[in-house]
């Protein structure tokens, strides 16, 4: 232990280390996850293989075998990929920029009066449109389709992060702040070391939610406009009358929002590493 | 060891200084005087504006009139030879202890090994060494006290405010916090302002109480006799301590 030297004798107070936490036994936890998985399946393929009509009209459905073959199939084909790659491609680009405007927009509006003055009333009014209602603005302005998804997913992605950066920003205690300017700080020290990275906790927020709605929106746009990308093959199974070839994509489709999910929320931990464990979990 | 580059303590005045919030006065025209290394304490009834009065020395609220001079140059705005000592913690919560006590440095462009040298001089000094590592939320209320007297004095400032930076920590914690702050202030006699509503931290602390009223003015000042700590069974010191206890009785603290 360190000895405290002072001319009295110090109290030497432990550290306070978060206690560990109690260990659930992983094992079981993980056997009922799976059970409800394998439940799922189970129900499926006994409903749609006996062609089951309870109102809902199973019979049309694919069976999962049928699912299966066909995902197994498309794995092995190029356009699969090309697919993923153009989806996640445009994911990342509009998700990007909202999430560079959306950080840099929100600490300026919560910082700077006359830029919440000037950038408020028309955010305000732009924020309750759902993104996908832009698609006809979209492809009149944009020359091409690709660039139009793109700022459909953007706009999406945009106001979420900007509202969640915008609120951690205000909502942080002043002493962090007071404490850099009375070190001799200026804005540019404040904002660097104070203001970003104690907002960072709320913008990760926001950047869950944003993306969140970004494959909301992607897809969408896909399906309404796209060439290429999981959203657009999607609607082209069905009107090809390929029922498993739909259900592939909304699986991946799925499988791609709750990577992608999962990455930001990993990020967002690995960062936000400082708050106490009860909010970070 | 040149790591501590010798403190240069200024004089600090206060001349009829106003400043407050919405339409009314905290302080009306506040007048104090400090000397160069003078251990100056502050006490009052709650609410008479005394954390204001540190606010507006460290620059971080408004002077309406009056001027805070430090060494005889009027003030303008924050700087880092005017360190404050909040009594929450100041810590920033991502960073380490050590990288908590850096920031200053970082703060006024020191090289970074003469940094991390500075830093750990520091933290070593207030009892903190084999906890460099370790994040604000890891830390005991006294520790992170330490951290933060350690972040203060690393910063090297001619002047120190200190706003009740012990109130918040159990009365054994307190005592040993004392005494490291007047053993580091006996090495190097910084001027220090600070702000206590306990009479005994006072006369432990201070080589002269200003007492305030509600009306944001000085009402007594009491001089504390050396030596340091005080020793309550000497005649001077019971004096003062009885003209302390009445001047805040007066003023109802
Ligand atoms: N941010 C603020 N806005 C409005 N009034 C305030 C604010 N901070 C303090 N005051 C008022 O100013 C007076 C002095 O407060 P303060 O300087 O904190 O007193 P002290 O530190 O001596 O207890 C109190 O009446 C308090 O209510
Ligand atoms: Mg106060």
């Amino acid at each position: 232990m360190t000895q405290v030297s002072v001319a009295e004798p110090a109290v030497a107070d432990p550290p306070a280390r978060p206690a560990p936490r109690p260990r659930r036994r992983p094992s079981r936890r993980w056997l009922l996850r799976a059970a409800s998985l394998v439940a799922a399946l189970l129900t499926w393929q006994g409903l749609t293989a006996a062609h089951a009509r309870l109102w809902v009209r199973f019979d049309q459905l694919p069976t999962v075998t049928d699912v299966a073959e066909e995902f197994v199939h498309q794995l092995g084909t190029a356009v699969y990929y090309q697919d993923l790659a153009d989806s996640l491609g445009r994911i990342l680009a509009g998700f990007g920029i909202a999430a560079v405007l959306g950080v840099g927009l929100g600490v300026l509006l919560a910082r700077a009066p006359i830029a919440a003055d000037l950038l408020q009333p028309l955010f305000e009014v732009v924020r309750p449109i759902p993104a996908i209602a832009l698609v006809p603005i979209a492809i009149l302005l944009f020359p091409s389709n690709e660039q139009g998804i793109v700022f459909i997913t953007f706009v999406a992605a945009f106001f979420p992060i900007l509202v969640s950066t915008r609120h951690a920003v205000r909502a942080q205690p002043t002493i962090w702040e007071d404490a850099v300017r009375t070190m001799g700080g200026g804005r540019w020290r404040v904002l660097r070391t104070v203001v970003l990275p104690g907002a960072l906790p709320g913008v990760f927020g926001g950047l869950s939610v944003g993306m969140g709605v970004a494959w909301i929106c992607v897809i969408s746009a896909e399906m309404i406009s796209g060439q290429f990308g999981v959203g657009y093959r999607t609607w082209q199974s069905y009107t090809v009358v390929n029922y498993p070839g739909v259900i592939v994509g909304m699986l991946t489709i799925g499988l791609l929002g709750w990577s992608t999910s999962a990455a930001v929320e990993l990020l967002g931990r690995r960062i936000t590493r400082w708050l106490p464990r009860s909010e970070t979990r | 060891m040149t790591v501590t580059s010798e403190p240069v303590a200024s004089g600090l005045r206060l001349d009829g200084v106003r400043a407050g919030y919405h339409d009314a006065d905290v302080l009306s025209g506040l007048d104090l005087d400090a000397r160069p290394g003078e251990f100056l304490v502050l006490a009052g009834p709650s609410g008479c504006g005394k954390s204001t009065l540190l606010r507006s020395v460290s620059g971080l609220h408004p002077v309406r009139s009056g001027r805070v001079l430090v060494d005889g140059q009027p003030v303008r705005g924050t700087s880092a030879d005017r360190a404050l000592v909040f009594q929450e913690d100041g810590l920033l919560p991502w960073r380490s202890v050590l990288r908590n006590v850096e920031l200053p440095l970082a703060v006024q462009r020191i090289p970074r090994a003469e940094r991390r040298e500075r830093a750990a001089h520091w933290i070593d000094r207030v009892g903190l060494a084999g906890y460099e590592r370790y994040l604000p939320r890891q830390l005991s209320g006294g520790m992170r006290q330490r951290a933060q007297l350690a972040r203060t004095l690393a910063a090297n400032p001619r002047i120190i405010l200190m706003d009740e930076p012990f109130a918040a920590l159990d009365v054994r914690t307190r005592a040993s916090m004392r005494a490291l702050l007047v053993d580091v202030w006996r090495a190097n006699p910084t001027t220090v302002l600070f702000v206590t509503h306990d009479v005994d931290e006072a006369l432990a602390l201070a080589d002269r109480v200003a007492v305030l009223d509600r009306g944001g003015r000085i009402a007594a000042l009491v001089d504390v006799p050396h030596p340091r700590p005080a020793d309550p069974s000497t005649a001077d010191n019971a004096a003062a301590k009885a003209r302390l206890l009445a001047a805040l009785t007066e003023e109802g603290a």
